[in-house]
Order: structure tokens, then sequence, then C-alpha cells
């Protein structure tokens, strides 16, 4: 039974790889790119589910790790050149401006600097309860913001990095779907190996009863404090990754609203599901882009319709709402894919007839 | 049921899929059996914080498209994307624009880290673009494809401390910089490096203060101000702020000349502010009472018939940017990208609305600048700044 | 420093922190009885200003009386906001009546955007409020000594109310046990509401306030301040009146300090109520006034 699992899965990969390469030579550039913003906030929202949706710890400190993987490996990547010419209101630091590492390491590293950030914020934070969680979380996202604003000799303030390196190593933009959907498998794989194993089931004991869950002997610090440096390196790495798909980024762009898009995906796919993660993001992402008619002006056969600007975001709120207030559990639940679903899908058919 | 949902999403989405793919096609095929047209991209925040300096300059793009309708004896068709003041929508609406919409020149956008953000898609494109008011020197440094109908930031930052030093004849100054807002940090830099040349001193700056975009309490930077020495403050930044900085400044009792940057020529600012907007001097593009050149007095005939008001300098250069379009085309004999791209770096003494443009090397407008102050709740001309001839 | 610019300082300190006491007192009242932070707080405290307007400008009213229609119409606000996005999810966890809260506080704003558009509009301010009046070397604009004066007729006011009435009794009751209260056949229901009117009446008089001395409206306009103002209630002890008051006043003058003090740290302004947060949470996660619970099981 496992072994036919681990064929499945393997197969299932093998056919998302078939997917990729057929989508890579056949999409356009603008439908890559979209392609790739789906990837990242596949990774995005699985990392922000294993800690909200996994442990029951409700963080909207997302845009801040993301922040801090962003620009590590934006800095990290950067040639000489471009830095001089990006910081040419105030110069850069020294110790910074001859570091200079390949891509995939300097992504590792902006998810290990999120992880540190992680650590830091959480060994204070975790100690507290949902609401002050929530909200020191948000509170801490907002500071790294004011820092990276004022900062101006690492960060470059409001100028923000401008040019970033394109995904991969030869610089071409047709290795950036590689990269990202490569990471996004990897998480994956990894987010289901670490909730089916005994810190899952752990995580779990802790969102469904805390007090229960310390009484049965699982020390709740440990397990919190894992998954959120955890969450948060994903974080780092999705944050890192979106800024050189963009070729630039800005404290601005770290913004709460970030992490509202992120909590949005998190709850229509169903908060403590993978797949749900999964499917939302990509769902949500290609909407925000195919809903942008609503902005705009409409064309349906004879009629014309305005659009008033804004009207995408009151949907995508008002969607979060309808689906908080009655239909909470969200597309999946917290129910995970799995291949056995082909076999029950036939059988209420036959029970049916019988 | 809910397995039944997850295959209705699953549908949802690849039909979304399909839609993004059609929404491109629809648009080629839409347009083939009619009239050959022209295309031009049009990339500006309709929403977001920026929504109300994209809606001016659309409007000047709109009306220069009405006047001129036509080039080498093709229909000119406006394809216009919001970029939502947001810098990962910015760098989208430039891939569509030029991957789905297939535009061989692009207009826009007002505000620099937008366009930016779009300028790397551009140039990687090859799709010539023009800028409208974007005036930090990164949008068209190393950055072969991108243009600009404005003038940049140093330059602008120069001639307010000029004006500051020369005319209003100080030598203390405060700073008031947003410092989360790129243009304002930019001008703030630019005007200080002038102003300490200027006077020969140091310390000639005696207080920087700064604030956040959204901000609305100013007294305690202001309260500073007031016993620093300083005889003027710069204050460049968004008007939305700008305006309760004037208005608190007044309350506290400071009546030093306050000077700021052409973001500041929007009517909210002295609605906001009220009798506290009298007297702020600041620089900016374009002023009807500055007849530039011949199109100027063109562009301002054409817009009181339309809005029966004066436009505001953007709306101009928006206006500007979509001439400069059509007469590069002229110019190139056809409609690529590459083309348009060659005749565009060779713009020379080019008559636009909002002044001369000549673009020198970066693709930057070597223009003049217009200094205005408010008087009696309106916007006012003062004089005219030559530009630095290098 | 001299004492003049000091008195200075503190005036436009003791300004900043009634707004924020104001608004915090909302933030407080609700989560005492629901132990819920209402995201949309902020956005209540923009809708009240933007009501004040358009009776101002468009239906002509005279200021009391559009003043006096904000209040009320926000009021009813507040409660139709808990029917629709709070209620329904009472008995739910409260990860998710977290996330309603969110998502009702962007549906607000975005919906804000959509009705009043994204520019910025002047608040109309009657002149008797514009008058400055200067002592010394201090100025002193009338709303900024108004400010004060109503937080603390309507801090008496809301006192009265808890301390010496049915209704306040009953409010406490819920605060101090839900279950308990309905045991003993209080209204929740009705108690939730009036609690909610209440809160969002205080963000109304915060609102116009604010209207008065920051003129200018835009839809983003609560966000800040919502959340600078949820703080200013943790500091001072969540579920305290009291302390809701004192937490708004160590952040105004807090905030208005650090600028004062150096103008160079001026851009970290935003952070400091966040970093005190954190501070607060470590060392008295009670709040300065808060008193200790024990988590139930």
């Amino acid at each position: 039974m496992m072994r036919k699992k681990v064929i499945q899965s393997l197969l299932s990969i093998a056919a998302v790889i078939v997917l990729l390469i057929v989508l890579n030579s056949f999409l356009s550039s603008f439908q890559t790119r979209i392609f790739n913003l789906c990837g990242i906030y596949v990774i995005l929202a699985i990392s922000m589910n294993l800690i909200n949706g996994f442990v029951g710890l409700f963080s909207l400190g997302h845009a801040g790790f993301m922040a801090v993987g962003a620009y590590t490996s934006a800095l990290l990547t950067m040639s000489v050149q471009t830095k001089e010419m990006n910081f040419f209101l105030e110069p850069i630091a020294p110790w910074l401006l001859n570091v200079h590492l390949p891509f995939p390491i300097a992504i590792i590293i902006g998810g290990l600097m999120a992880a540190l950030a992680g650590a830091l914020i959480g060994a204070p934070v975790l100690r507290l309860n949902d609401d002050y969680l929530a909200i020191a979380t948000l509170g801490f996202s907002e500071i790294i913001r004011v820092i990276f604003t004022n900062t101006q000799s690492l960060t470059n303030g409001a100028l923000g990095l401008n040019a970033l390196p394109n995904i991969g190593i030869t610089g071409s933009p047709k290795e950036a779907i590689w990269w990202i959907w490569g990471i996004v498998i990897f998480t994956v794989v990894f987010m289901v190996l670490l909730i089916n194993s005994t810190y899952g089931r752990a995580f779990k004991a802790i969102r469904e009863d805390e007090i229960a869950a310390e009484a049965m002997g699982i020390n709740l610090f440990k397990h919190k404090m894992m998954a959120f440096v955890i969450g948060s390196f994903f974080a780092g790495v999705g944050g890192a990754l979106l800024g050189h798909l963009m070729g630039t980024i800005d404290p601005l762009l770290f913004r709460y609203l970030l992490t509202f898009n992120i909590v949005l995906i998190v709850v229509l796919g169903g908060i403590g599901s993978i797949t749900g993660s999964v499917i939302s993001a990509i769902v949500v992402t290609i909407a925000m882009e195919v809903l942008r008619v609503l902005d705009g002006v409409m064309h349906i056969g004879p009629l014309v319709i305005t659009g008033i600007p804004g009207t995408r975001m009151v949907v995508f709120s008002l969607l979060l709402m309808v689906v908080i207030l009655f239909y909470q559990r969200g597309l999946m639940g917290n129910k995970e894919f799995s291949f056995d679903w082909f076999k029950k899908m036939k059988s209420p058919f036959k029970t049916k007839k019988a | 049921m809910k397995r039944k949902l997850s295959l209705l999403l699953a549908l949802v989405m690849v039909f979304s899929i399909v839609a993004i793919g059609c929404s491109g096609g629809q648009a080629t095929t839409s347009g083939e059996p009619k009239e050959e047209v022209i295309k031009i991209g049009v990339f500006e925040p309709l929403t977001g914080a920026n929504a109300a300096g994209g809606a001016l300059e659309i409007e000047g793009i709109k009306l220069a498209n009405e006047m001129y309708p036509t080039v080498l004896g093709k229909k000119v068709e406006l394809v216009i994307l919001d970029n939502k003041s947001d810098k990962v929508e910015a760098a989208n609406a430039a891939t569509r624009l030029v991957d789905q919409d297939k535009v061989p020149v692009v207009l826009g956008s007002w505000g620099s880290g937008l366009s930016i953000a779009a300028g790397a898609v551009y140039k990687e494109a090859g799709v010539p673009a023009i800028g409208t008011s974007c005036t930090n020197p990164l949008v068209t440094l190393n950055n072969d494809y991108y243009f600009r109908v404005c003038f940049i930031d140093p330059f602008q930052g120069n001639v307010m401390a000029n004006y500051a030093f020369n005319q209003v004849k100080v030598k203390k100054v405060a700073f008031i910089i947003e410092k989360s807002n790129d243009y304002s940090v930019g001008l703030a830099k630019f005007f200080q490096d002038t102003f300490k040349e200027l006077t020969g001193d140091q310390n000639s700056v005696v207080y920087t203060g700064y604030y956040n975009t959204g901000d609305q309490d100013f007294t305690a930077q202001l309260t500073g101000i007031k016993e620093s020495g300083a005889e003027a403050i710069f204050a460049p930044g968004n008007f939305t702020e700008s305006a309760l900085i004037m208005k608190q400044a007044k309350e506290l009792g400071i009546t030093l000349p306050i000077l700021g940057g052409d973001t500041w020529e929007t009517p909210e600012v002295i609605d906001i502010a009220g009798g506290a907007a009298e007297g702020v001097v600041f620089s900016t593009f374009f002023d009807p009472n500055a007849k530039l050149t011949g199109e100027t007095s063109k562009f301002l005939e054409a817009y009181s018939k339309k809005y029966g008001k004066e436009p505001a300098a953007v709306t101009a250069l928006g206006y500007d940017a979509y001439i400069l379009a059509l007469n590069a085309i002229e110019r190139a004999g056809k409609a690529e990208p590459q083309a348009i791209r060659d005749a565009l770096a060779a713009t020379k003494d080019f008559p636009g609305a909002a002044g001369t443009v000549t673009l020198d090397v970066n693709g930057d407008a070597v223009k003049s600048a217009v200094i205005k102050t408010v008087k009696g709740g309106k916007f006012t001309y003062l004089t005219t700044v030559e530009p630095i001839k290098k | 420093m001299s004492f003049q610019i000091f008195l200075q300082h503190l005036v436009n300190g003791i300004s900043l922190g009634s707004l924020y006491a104001l608004l915090a007192i909302g933030y407080t009242m609700v989560y005492g009885i629901l132990r819920l932070i209402n995201f949309a707080h902020g956005d209540i405290f923009m809708l009240a200003t933007y009501i004040a307007f358009y009776s101002i400008t468009s239906f002509l009213l005279p200021w009391w009386a559009a003043f006096l229609i904000a209040i009320i119409l926000t009021s009813a606000f507040g409660i139709i906001l808990e029917r629709a996005a709070y209620r329904p999810l009472r008995s739910s966890p409260r990860i998710s009546i977290m996330i309603s809260a969110i998502g009702a506080s962007f549906l607000i704003e975005n919906l804000g955007i959509l009705i009043f558009g994204g520019r910025p509009k002047a608040f109309p301010i009657a002149p008797i409020f514009s008058h400055v009046v200067v002592i010394g070397n201090v100025s002193i604009s009338v709303v900024t000594m108004i400010i004060p004066i109503v937080a603390a007729i309507a801090l008496i006011i809301l006192n009265y109310i808890i301390n010496k009435t049915k209704t306040g009794m009953a409010m406490r009751a819920v605060s101090k046990d839900y279950d308990a209260a309905k045991l003993m056949g209080i209204n929740i229901n009705y108690i939730i509401s009036f609690t909610f009117a209440a809160g969002s009446a205080m963000a109304a008089i915060g609102g116009i306030l604010w209207g008065l001395r920051y003129p200018q409206l835009i839809p983003l306009m609560g966000i800040m301040p919502g959340l600078k103002c949820f703080i200013a209630a943790v500091i001072g002890g969540i579920g305290n009146i009291k302390g809701a008051v004192l937490g708004g006043f160590i952040l105004g003058i807090g905030e208005i300090a650090i600028v004062a003090s150096s103008p160079a740290l001026s851009g970290y302004r935003d952070a400091f109520a966040f970093v005190l947060l954190i501070v607060i949470l470590l060392v008295k996660p009670t709040g300065l006034l808060g008193q200790n619970s024990a988590e139930k099981v």
C-alpha cells in the first residue's frame, strides 16, 4: 500500500514536470509570468497554512518575512555595478557592496535570514495567545517595513532595489518556471512529509486543544517555534522569488495588504489543507488577473459597461466574507487530495444502482 | 459535496486559464476584419494611492488622441491598463501590453516606482516607453527603451534650491521629508546638494525631519522647525500630507515660506490646506501663462473647450507623451518597436504643449521648469527657469 | 529646548493622545465583551467622517446636526456589522471570527474607495473651530482645546452608563463571565449590540474630531489610527476603559516625544507603537491597568 502511494506520488510529480515542459513552450511571456506568480503564491500559501492552519497560530507577519527574504537575496545577487547604480543617493555600506553569490545560494540564505527573523520574533510572541499573537506579528511586519525604509545605506530606503537579476543561473527568463515550480514541488513534498510525521501530529494536537496537547507531553513552545521558523523560511524563499520575478522591490510592496492576499488564499482553500492552498493560490492569482476586466471597460456584445476602478478588490473582500460566514471550511476543509478519490468517485453511482 | 465543489473549482480554474489565453486572442481577431489600427499602450494608476495623478494624465492622452486620431493613415487605438499604484501590478500590466496586446509603444506612468517596475519588462521585450511625469533618474538610467517628456528630479531640486537662495534670499532651510516616498527623498537630496554649494555653508540645512506616507500629524516636526532658526521649509512629498503640513504650520504660527515640488499642483492641496496654502512655492512642468510653444495654445484651446477649466501640468505631459509617440511613429515610417525606439532617441527640439523636448543620451527631456505659487486660492504662475545646458 | 517649545510639544501630544484615547475606548469595550479584535473599528471611524462630510457638503446641514447624524448612523452601522459579520460566528473558533473581522475591514475600505473615490476630500470646518489662540509663544487652535474636553465628557458619560445603569451592570457581567451572565437571564444579544453601538459612537466622535484636526478624508484613513489605538488599548489593559485612555495618552505623547527629541528618529515613529506593544506584552501582558485572568479550560 505504502509503495503504491510512493509510486503514485512520483508519477504525479512526473506529470507536473511534463505539464511544465508543455506550458513553458506554449505560454506567452505574459501567461508565463502569471503562471510563475501562481507558483510563488502556492509557496507562500502553504507556508502560511503551516503556521495558521496546522498549528493554529494566527500569524499576520508573512509580509515581513517575505521582505527579509527578498532583500537578502536581492542584495546578495546584484552585481557591484547594479548596486552602485541603485544607491545613487546614499552609497551602500561598503561591506555589502562586493558580496556577490549565485542565485540558488542567495535564495537559501534569504530563506534562512527570514527563518532567523522568525526565531527572533517567535521567541517572545509565541507565548501569547491568538489575538495578541495576530497583532504582535502584524506589528512585527510593520516594524520590518519601517526599518527597511529608514536604513538607507543597507536597503536604499524608499527608492527600493531595481534591476534585480532574473531567476536562475543563466539569466534567461525561460529558466524561471523551472526554479519556481521546482521549489513548489519541493515545498509540497516537504510539507506533506512534515505533516504526516510525529511533528505533524503534534502540530494538529496543539491546534485542536493546547492544554490537552501539553498534558500529553507535547512541548508547546518547541513545536510552535519549529512551525513558525519553517513557515518563515518558506515565506522568505517566496519573497525572494517574488522580488527576482518582478525585478524590483521596495518597502511599500511588503505592506499588510500582501499578507491579506495570502490569508485570502489560505481561507478559500481551507485552513489546514495543502491541496486546498495549492488550488486556491492558482485560482486566486489567475482570477485577480482575469477579473481586471471589472475595473475597465467591458464589451458584452453590443453592450458597453464601464467598470468602476476598485470593483475587483470589493469582489475579493466579499468572497472572503462569504466563505468565512457560510462555508467556513473553505474549498477543502482540512482534507487532502489522494488517489483514493477516483475509486470513491465511481462508488456513489454503483450504490445508487444497487 | 466537497468533492463536487473542488471539481467545480478545478473547472473554474481551467476555464480561467483558457480565458486569459483567449483575452489576447480576441483582441487580435476582432481587430483583423476591421480596418488596420495602430495600438498605443497606456499604463497608468487608475486605482490606489496614485489614482488622482493617473486620471489627470489619461485626460491629456485621451484629448490628444481625439485631436490626432490617425498616424501613417491608420487609426490609433489606445489600450489603457490600470497598474493599481502597485509595482507587481505595474509589471503585470506591462507584460500584458507588450505580450497580449502587442503594442509597439507604451505611455506612462505617474509615479516613478511604477515606471521602474515596468521598465524592466519593456527593456526585455524591446518595446519603447515614453514616461509622462516620472521624474526619478533611475527610470531611464541603463534602460535604452525608456524615454520621458518631463525633466528629472536633480534638475527640479536644483531649480528650487536656486529659487530659495536667489529669490527668497534665505540662508538656512529646514526639510520635512516623506521617508517612504522615493520622489521626496530624492528631491530633498538634490535640493540639499545645490543649496549647500550656493550658500557655501555645510550647516545650511538646520533641521531634517521625516514622516511616512499616510501620517496626519506633523506638529512635532513643525514645532521643532520653529526653534531651529530655519528661514524656509522645503517639504516635497505627496500632496495629501503636504496640504496638512501647510495647515498645521499655520496653526502653529509658522510664517516661513514653504517650498515644494510638482506633486503639489492638485486642487486638493488648496481644498484641504485652505488659506494656509497661500504663498507656498513649488516647481512644476507647465503653466498656461508660460506660452511655451505653438502646441501649447492648441492644447489649451482644446482642453478648455472639452473640460471648461485650466489643465494640470501632468495632463499636458500626458498629451505630450502621446503626440511625441505619434511623431516618432511618423519619423520611423512604420509602427515597429525598434524603429520607434530609434526615432525617439533622435528626438530634438520637438514642440510639445509643456515646452520643447530634446532627449539627451539617457532619454530624459531637457526642458524648462515653471515656478508657481498659490495666490487668492489659485495656482499662479511666477517664473520660468531655463534648462541647464551641458 | 525652550520651555515654551516644550509646552507646545506637550499641547500637541495631549491633543493627539486624546484622539487616540477616544478610539481606543471603542476597541476596549468590544474586546471586553466579546474577546474580539474588531479590525473594522478604524473603518467605522472612517465612515463617520465621510457621513459628516456628506451631511455638510451635500445635504447642507449645519455642522452640529451633521455630527449628530454621523454619530447615530455610525452606531447603527456598528450594530449591523456585529449582526452580519460577527454574530453568525460567535460559537466558531477564534481564528474564524478574526478572519471575518479582517475581511469586514477590507470590504469597508474597498467599498469606500468604490463609493467615495480614492481622492482625498477636504473636511469642511466651521470657522469657530479653526480659530487659533496664541498664549505667549504657544499656539493652540480651538479644535485642539476642544478635543480633550470632548474626550473627558464622553468618558464621564460612558463611566456613568457602565457603573450606574442596569445595562452597564449587565455589560460588566457579560464581560466577567459570558455563560454565567446568560444563565442569569441577561439578554446577551442586546448587550452586545449596545456595546457595539456605544463603541461605534465613540469612534464617530473620535472621527469627527479627527476630521476637524486633520481635515483630509481618504477611504484608507482608518487603518493606521485603528491599529495604533488597538495597541493603546492593549497597553492600558484591554477591557479597561481607564486603561484605554491612559494607553492613548502614552502613545500620543510618546510619538510626539520621539520626534521632538530627535528629528532623525522621526522616520521610525510608526514603529514606536508596535515596539511598545511587544515590550508591554512581554513585561506585563495584561497591560498597565489590566487584571490577571487565567486561561479557562
